[in-house]
């Protein structure tokens, strides 16, 4: 009884039965988990549903409020749209490993406790990395265990950061911390790996991309937005994320201009996204807190949206390298218009949904004046307008022509694409019911002249700074190529720090062996030329010269005696 | 997977002037947008924001100095396709 209480329990078990299951039926039943898991997210009562005694700690595994409520929500209809996309793949692990992810990402937003949230942090970890792992390469293996290293020992800082709160408090409950100690530093730390805080981001641009075309759709729903309610519920109000967001909104829109791997353009964009969701959670008012549940809520649909695009792009015409793409909109037409829909949501152009959301996050930067933090969100907004809202539209399905002339994107796609598209411009159009699950009351009006005029502003002037770009030929281009981040450090210098420290001990250890060896030889050869065989301590003398040595000797102490 | 080879030609967006006519448009709506800050009262929480033309202003200076810095950018981080390959 308690278990069917649990949201994303129903998931994760009902994960265990698909390897059972095949054909139409295997889809029906991939399809009926998260309708199952939302059915019982809307009966369930506010509050602490289960208690748990653990020795002397009391667990609480199941916390529902409205906080968590809206992250239950977004992840149970994530879920459902990655499983549509997804009906075409016939791989039971992708299956699995996408509905222990979401299952248990499900899991940690409602967990009370913070040993609660470690186990599902771990899992979401675990079962993720098999969606990098399924493309079955060298590549794709190699990517998945660099990730799964980041991933786990973000889950060992949490542990650390738990049993030292633990020991100074005495109390598991997963709430909000003060960030004084060591406890709660390990704590923060521990998402911020998984929130991708710049210099603790090169695990997100490494490794989304390196998935599947459809674990990527998946990847970008849960694992960061997770980071970002652990944030939210533990570290509201904490100042030092203010920075730390707006750094987050601003540094990866460079690297995404010069990007050359769509995915991985868009995987910098949804780190420049967190950053707005961070710097939320750090202004820490009512307003402030609606706008970042406001943003991951509206951000899943928009980002899924441009990943499934580019998904399609990749699984017709087996490339995603801007260098190599171009003039789709031919072949896709349908693929083309969701993407510009997902594009024109993450711009937050008025009617769409970043508009209605990413706003509550600027006004309550200006609410709070922070000067330089406003300045900065605007500046991140013209960019990801610039690379997100027409890099990756124009170079895969406009631009010249690569001649690629392939079919549409499968069925199953074009419905998942075509439902997250009608999401993302219904939520821009009626923002009022998403503003009605919001953890605070919402006293805000988006669309006023004023601030639609000034976004379109902003945005259109964007636009005209690309055209400009393009027309006088100071665009960079689409060139085949990777650019170094923060993750050439642990691939490349410190492997080659390790092969240098390496070589300089073994050719040590080899000088100190020929050295010591030469040493003892020509010690040898002193031994031999004194003890040797012919050496004059070897000798055998004859008993005449003996006596006569002997008879010398006594000759000379008698002589000194006397 | 030809089979679009034979419309392609009659695609609106293919043939010739019709990019101009989008970025003519584009021109036109910056125009009707920066004209129309003399229309409408902003309510601002900075006083940046009272300038006139400040978020066309700000959106354009943005996004050329963003690529720019990114184009400086390239020529410090860009390496070959294959450099981690190695």
């Amino acid at each position: 009884m308690t278990a069917s209480l649990m949201p994303g329990l129903p998931i994760l078990i009902g994960a265990l039965f698909v390897p059972l299951l095949r054909g139409h039926l295997q889809k029906v039943f991939l399809l009926l988990l998260p309708i199952i898991g939302l059915a019982q997210l809307t009966g369930l009562d506010h509050g602490s549903l289960i208690q748990l005694s653990l020795f002397e700690y009391e667990l609480n595994p199941v916390r529902i409020d409205r906080l968590s409520l809206v992250w239950g929500y977004i992840f149970h209809i994530a879920l459902l749209l990655n499983i549509i996309f997804s009906l075409h793949v016939r791989d039971n692990v992708q299956h699995i490993a996408g509905l222990v992810y979401a299952g248990s990402a499900i899991g940690a937003a409602f967990a009370g406790d913070l040993i609660t949230l470690f186990v599902y942090w771990e899992l979401t970890a675990v079962a993720s990395v098999f969606l990098i792992w399924a493309v079955r390469t060298e590549r794709s293996y190699r990517a998945g265990m660099r990730y799964l290293i980041v991933q786990v020992g973000s889950g060992v800082l949490l542990l650390a950061g738990i049993l030292v709160l633990v020991s100074d408090t005495g109390s598991l409950a997963f709430d909000r911390l003060e960030l004084i100690g060591v406890g709660p530093w390990l704590i923060f730390i521990a998402f911020g790996i998984k929130a991708a805080f710049p210099l603790l981001h090169g695990w997100l641009q490494d490794a989304y991309p390196e998935a599947t075309v459809t674990g990527t759709v998946f990847l970008s729903a849960f694992t960061t937005k997770l980071a970002i309610y652990a944030l939210a519920r533990s570290f509201p109000g904490t100042e030092i994320l203010i920075p730390i967001g707006a750094a987050m909104t601003a540094f990866p829109i460079f690297f995404a201009v010069i990007e050359n791997d769509l995915r991985r353009v868009l995987t910098y964009s949804l780190n420049n996204q967190l950053g707005f969701m961070v710097v939320g959670v750090g202004i820490g008012t009512e307003l402030s807190i609606n706008g970042t549940a406001a943003h991951a809520f509206a951000h899943i649909l928009y980002k899924a949206l441009l990943f499934m695009s580019m998904g399609a792009v990749l699984y017709r015409t087996g490339t995603i390298k801007g260098s190599e793409l171009g003039g789709l909109y031919r072949s896709m037409p349908w693929t083309t218009a969701f993407c510009c829909i997902g594009a024109a949501s993450i711009s937050a152009f008025p009617l769409f949904s970043g508009f209605v959301s990413k706003s509550l996050i600027v006004s309550a930067a200006g609410d709070g004046h922070y000067l330089i933090t406003w300045f900065i969100l605007l500046f991140a907004s013209a960019g990801v307008f610039h690379h997100s809202g027409i890099k990756i539209p124009y170079f895969a399905f406009f631009a010249h022509d690569s001649g690629i002339r392939c079919k549409e994107a499968p069925l199953n796609m074009l419905i998942a694409m075509g439902i997250t598209a009608t999401l993302c411009i219904a939520i821009g159009v009626f923002p009022s019911y998403l503003y009605s699950i919001l953890p605070y009351a919402v006293d805000y009006q988006p669309y006023t002249t004023s601030h639609v005029i000034t976004q379109l502003q902003l945005l259109m002037f964007s636009a005209l700074a690309f055209i400009f770009l393009q027309r006088t030929g100071l665009y960079p281009p689409e060139l085949p190529s990777v650019n170094l981040d923060i993750d050439a450090i642990y691939r490349r210098a410190l492997p080659l720090i390790m092969g240098t420290i390496g070589r300089i001990t073994i050719t040590g250890r080899d000088r100190i062996i020929t050295t010591g060896k030469k040493a003892v030889s020509s010690i040898l050869v002193v031994v031999e030329h004194y003890h040797g065989r012919r050496g004059i301590f070897a000798r055998t003398w004859t008993t005449s010269s003996s006596v006569l040595i002997v008879l010398v000797f006594l000759a000379l102490y008698l002589l000194l005696y006397l | 997977m030809t089979e679009d080879n034979q419309q392609t030609d009659k695609r609106w967006l293919d043939r010739p002037g019709s990019v101009d006519k989008i970025v003519r448009t584009v021109y036109a709506v910056c125009i009707l947008l920066f004209l129309a800050d003399f229309a409408y009262h902003k309510h601002p929480h900075f006083a940046a924001e009272e300038w006139f033309g400040f978020y066309g202003v700000y959106g354009f200076v943005s996004c050329v100095l963003l690529v720019l810095a990114a184009k400086e950018l390239r020529r410090l981080l860009k390496r070959d396709e294959g450099y981690y390959d190695r």
